[in-house]
């Protein structure tokens, strides 16, 4: 009989994992909790952080001056570029220093120092370095960091395009 | 008059044994200056909170002329400073109670230390402190842009430049903060709301916390 073989067990109590009528109770309140907690949260965190999941636009370029107006020594060139800051559109003016390097390729710095972000200007110790009147930081022409800044000056994307130089985002130096 | 209002409220709401529960203890000799002038250092943790009931009332009030946008920001400032009466003063009471919390706190960190109060059982209360303590920066750096003049500016530059070289999270940071790319009208909106409604809203919760626990466990013993 097959039946024979359970028939020890039969009187022993029985094991399944239940879950008591407390647990569930608290399960449920719990989770009805959550659910309800989540809908107010949910789209105020959403809110909160919109700056950083907002699509960036994408880098535009702005026409800065005639190829053949750049040497090798480096000039400041002014240029404007269009801003949207949340509900505010502006057109500030940011200045660039283009140069030659050795080769002869154009590239342009920004005059942003490195150290705390005070603006560099060219040559002014007669020494052909970039120096920064804050705390005396100097940069080579290719804006590698000699003293104080931690960093080389940041290169603007350039484009060249029917003998005009376009410059674009900000990006870290890949001169030196 | 006023014991005849006290009962009649008191008859109905029976809060006499509230106060006394609150208010109602003997100051420890050890921490009374008038038996040992020294006790002044036990002084440091009411002036902090003193000074930041100030913080709090001056703010407020300076909110009522406040703009936090960035074309009128330096100008509602400049006003309630130079046109409106005692304008000098209630800016004055905010600028420079914002420095003056931190000595005191500072003060009175160096009171918990030296004391050896912030040993078990109190253990706790140390870690509310130090929370307390990072609140109160974030008050001064939010606070800080929010006249947005020069300094203002470029001040919260550099701290979001510090910000940034967190490893790792470093840039996600900073972005939420200056909500957006720049230093610029979200991130003077967004500072604001952080200076008048977020972090106060926090430092009250903690405070409670910090006053709660004092109440349980008692002022600690002489050395
Ligand atoms: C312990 C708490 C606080 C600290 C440490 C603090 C700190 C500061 C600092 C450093 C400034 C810049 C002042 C200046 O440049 O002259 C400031 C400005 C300001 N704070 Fe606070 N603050 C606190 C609480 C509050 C509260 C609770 C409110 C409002 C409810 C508030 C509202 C303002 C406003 C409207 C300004 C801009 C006006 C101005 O610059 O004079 N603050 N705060
Ligand atoms: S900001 Fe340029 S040297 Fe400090």
């Amino acid at each position: 009989m097959s039946n024979h073989e359970h028939h020890d067990t039969a009187h022993q109590p029985v094991h399944r994992k239940e879950m008591t009528r407390r647990q569930f109770l608290a399960y449920t309140l719990g989770g009805t909790t959550a659910f309800l907690a989540a809908g107010p949260v949910l789209p105020m965190v959403r809110f909160a952080v919109d700056p950083i999941l907002t699509k960036k636009t994408e880098g535009t370029y702005v026409k800065v001056v005639e190829e053949s107006k750049i040497t090798s020594e480096p000039q400041e060139f002014k240029f404007q570029i269009h801003q949207v800051d949340g509900w505010y559109e502006s057109d500030p003016e940011l200045a660039a220093w283009i140069a030659k390097d050795d080769q002869g390729n154009i590239f342009a710095l920004s005059p942003i120092c490195k150290h705390l972000g005070c603006t560099i200007n060219w040559n002014t110790q007669k020494d052909n370095q970039y120096f920064c009147p804050c705390h005396e930081a100097k940069y080579t022409k290719e804006g590698k960091n000699l003293r104080v800044a931690p960093n080389p000056l940041d290169e603007y994307d350039l484009k060249l395009e029917n003998g005009f130089i376009y410059l674009g985002p900000v990006k870290p130096n890949t001169k030196v | 008059m006023f014991k005849g209002i006290y009962n009649w409220i008191d008859e109905r709401l029976d809060i006499t044994p509230m106060w006394r529960d609150v208010a109602d203890h003997e100051v420890p000799e050890h921490v009374n200056p008038a038996h040992h002038f020294s006790a002044f250092v036990y002084c440091f943790g009411g002036l902090t909170f003193f000074i930041t009931v100030i913080q709090i009332l001056s703010g407020m009030f300076l909110t009522m002329y406040y703009v936090p946008d960035i074309i009128n920001a330096y100008a509602s400032v400049d006003y309630l400073q130079h046109k409106v009466a005692f304008g000098g003063i209630v800016r004055a009471m905010h600028h420079w109670g914002a420095s003056l919390v931190i000595v005191m706190m500072f003060l009175h960190t160096l009171r918990v230390f030296f004391t050896g109060s912030y040993k078990a059982p109190r253990e706790m209360n140390w870690v509310v402190g130090m929370l307390i303590f990072f609140i109160m920066l974030g008050l001064g750096l939010t606070g800080y842009l929010l006249p947005w003049d020069n300094k203002a500016y470029f001040a919260t530059k550099v701290t979001l430049q510090i910000a940034e070289s967190v490893p790792y999270l470093g840039p996600y940071i900073k972005e939420l903060l200056n909500g957006g790319e720049i230093v610029g009208a979200q991130t003077l909106t967004r500072f604001f709301a952080i200076h008048v409604f977020f972090l106060p809203g926090a430092l009250l919760a903690l405070l409670a916390a910090h006053f709660f626990m004092i109440r349980k466990q008692g002022i600690s013993g002489p050395l």
